[in-house]
């Protein structure tokens, strides 16, 4: 009695916590879908009608397919780039002898302690002289630069990839590169996918580095689009749920593939948050 | 072929990291120490050699420690509900007998992806004053509307809610893989022993799970030192700049002001505060012992350990 009682409540609270954690969504959800007036004057718990003309307000105001198509393009090149590039890196600290790996590893480890503010006004100051402002190769190139994937990367290799099986490709006359492309990647598939999904989610959902490298409204990313919204509508709070609500949809959608891979990355790599 | 001969084409594999290493990370965090000691003009835009003024001025004006104290309230506001949340969560959710663990730990995970700037305009929009959501409930259980936003405490314990609903599914899905990395032999022999569940809480998980709750709590500071997007989107304007972190500190002097002299000494003044809190959190959490006097070999090897 006592037993069914403890986990009766203990059902509460967890269902509590998961309506809190809900209502802004829900919030936002139903809101979208009223007029200003009843999203200031009322609690709103049942769907209105007025979505379409919130999301024509919206629309009128901001490129929102523009957005995220840039948003998109940028988040999937950032991904390939970052990645491919990070784990060539990691693959010549794993398998490779050679003058200066050790000290240029501990450059890496340093390097991942710095907080990501520290260079950024040297960093803009440096972008702006090489007139490479409200570029998106300033964007994209530059996230190659990232300590975190290079180590979570030599971590997998030392265990995925044995040596014996570069040996064996190299002895049989398989060319530098093509031993990389064909026994190097296709065995690390896993850690690709996994920080391939963190990259991808870092990249869509960045907010300082685009906004001071940006300026040309058509290059925005959502995110800069959704905090310009607030300026463009003024109270139109029915426009902006529905831009919010817009910004969460993909990111619902990567979630429904990725979940278990997200999971899995905080529980295992939780010291290497990447 | 032997491996010497090999080794060259190591340099070639390492050349774009390195090289977009020094032009884009390495160069930039020298520059900005370089800028430090300097002043821009704003509308030349020359930099003239200053000496320490900018590191003065940021000790004297008070401002940064300002933003230090906001950035600090707002963490501990938000880090003690996040973490007492998520470890209540996550003993209930490794419950066996619990029902729907997925779809929960889905629903508490979830906010963790949405982007920040939306979590900024969705808190802003909820707790605007007086038509925001949770105006209208406050206002329907008949008490009067709060002003969230020209109060300096509430505004920054919007921002605090705002950073814990983010974070506290993460840390249910840390501490659950801590939980499972208890071996089940202890907990049998609990059992065994006559335990019941609330002992084993208490006896078992609680103690054998502190190094990595301090782990988190100490650590956590780092990232919570750096807070940004939150401060800047979720209020636009709160008086005495009552939510100003430091991050959003830096960005205002440089970006907002155009000073970017002492924007790069305010960035080496974070670096400085992060690398303090980062020392005090290796002490705290480095070379410890666990209950059973056995060397913690950090908190990789122990959640891998499933």
């Amino acid at each position: 009695m006592k037993k069914t009682l403890c986990r009766i409540l203990v059902y509460l609270f967890a269902f509590f916590v998961a309506a809190a954690a809900f209502y802004p969504f829900f919030v936002m959800i139903i809101s979208s879908t009223h007029d200003n007036y009843n999203i200031v004057a009322k609690i709103n718990v049942l769907p209105g009608d007025k979505l379409k003309d919130n999301f024509d307000r919206l629309t009128q105001n901001i490129d929102l397919t523009r957005g995220i198509l840039n948003s998109l393009m940028l988040a999937v090149v950032v991904t390939v780039v970052q990645n491919y590039f990070t784990m060539m890196a990691a693959y010549a600290f794993s398998k490779f002898q050679f003058k200066g790996k050790n000290f240029l590893f501990s450059v890496v480890l340093v390097a991942m302690m710095l907080p990501g503010q520290l260079g950024i006004i040297g960093f803009y100051k440096e972008i702006q002289a090489l007139k490479l402002l409200n570029k998106y190769f300033t964007l994209i190139i530059p996230t190659i630069s990232n300590c975190f994937a290079v180590f979570f990367y030599k971590q997998f290799l030392d265990g995925a990839l044995p040596n014996e099986l570069i040996e064996a490709a190299v002895v049989d006359g398989c060319a530098e590169l093509r031993i990389f492309h064909r026994i190097a990647i296709p065995l690390v598939i896993p850690a690709l996918v996994t920080q391939g999904v963190m990259t991808f989610i870092g990249t869509w959902n960045s907010y300082l580095t685009p906004l001071i490298i940006l300026n040309d409204k058509k290059k925005f990313t959502l995110p800069l689009m959704i905090a310009t919204v607030r300026d463009a509508t003024h109270a139109d709070y029915g426009a902006q749920y529905v831009g919010m609500l817009v910004s969460v949809v993909p990111m619902v959608i990567v979630y429904a593939f990725a979940s278990k891979i997200i999971m899995e990355k905080i529980a295992i790599g939780a010291a290497v948050k990447g | 072929m032997n491996a010497k001969k090999r080794s060259k084409y190591a340099y070639f594999y390492i050349a774009p990291f390195f090289i977009v290493f020094l032009i884009f990370s390495l160069f930039p965090i020298l520059y900005s120490f370089v800028l430090s000691f300097c002043d821009m003009d704003v509308l030349s835009g020359k930099f003239t050699f200053v000496g320490i003024t900018n590191y003065k001025r940021m000790v004297e004006s008070g401002y940064f420690f300002q933003s230090i104290g906001n950035t600090l309230l707002i963490w501990i506001m938000s880090i003690i509900p996040q973490l007492t949340i998520a470890f209540v969560l996550s003993l209930i959710l490794s419950n066996k007998w619990f029902r729907g663990k997925f779809l929960l730990r889905n629903i508490y995970y979830f906010p963790n992806l949405v982007t920040p700037v939306t979590i900024g305009l969705l808190f802003g929009a909820l707790f605007s004053y007086p038509g925001g959501a949770v105006n209208n409930v406050i206002s329907m259980l008949g008490l009067e509307a709060v002003d969230f936003q020209n109060n300096q405490m509430l505004a920054r314990m919007v921002i605090a809610i705002a950073i814990c609903w983010k974070n506290f599914g993460y840390n249910i899905i840390y501490f659950t893989a801590g939980i499972n990395s208890i071996s089940e032999e202890v907990m049998e022999a609990a059992q065994v022993d006559g335990a019941n569940g609330w002992q084993r809480i208490t006896k078992i998980t609680i103690p054998l799970m502190k190094p990595i709750l301090i782990y988190v709590m100490v650590t956590s500071i780092i990232g919570g030192l750096q807070i940004f997007d939150e401060s800047k989107l979720v209020f636009t304007s709160v008086p005495g700049n009552a939510t100003t972190t430091m991050v959003k500190y830096m960005y205002d002097s440089a970006f907002v002001r155009f000073q970017f002299g002492y924007g790069a000494a305010v960035a080496y003044g974070i670096f400085v505060i992060i690398a303090f809190f980062s020392l005090v959190s290796l002490r705290v959490t480095g070379d410890k012992k666990d209950d059973y006097g056995k060397k913690r070999e950090g908190r990789r090897s122990k959640l891998t350990r499933k």
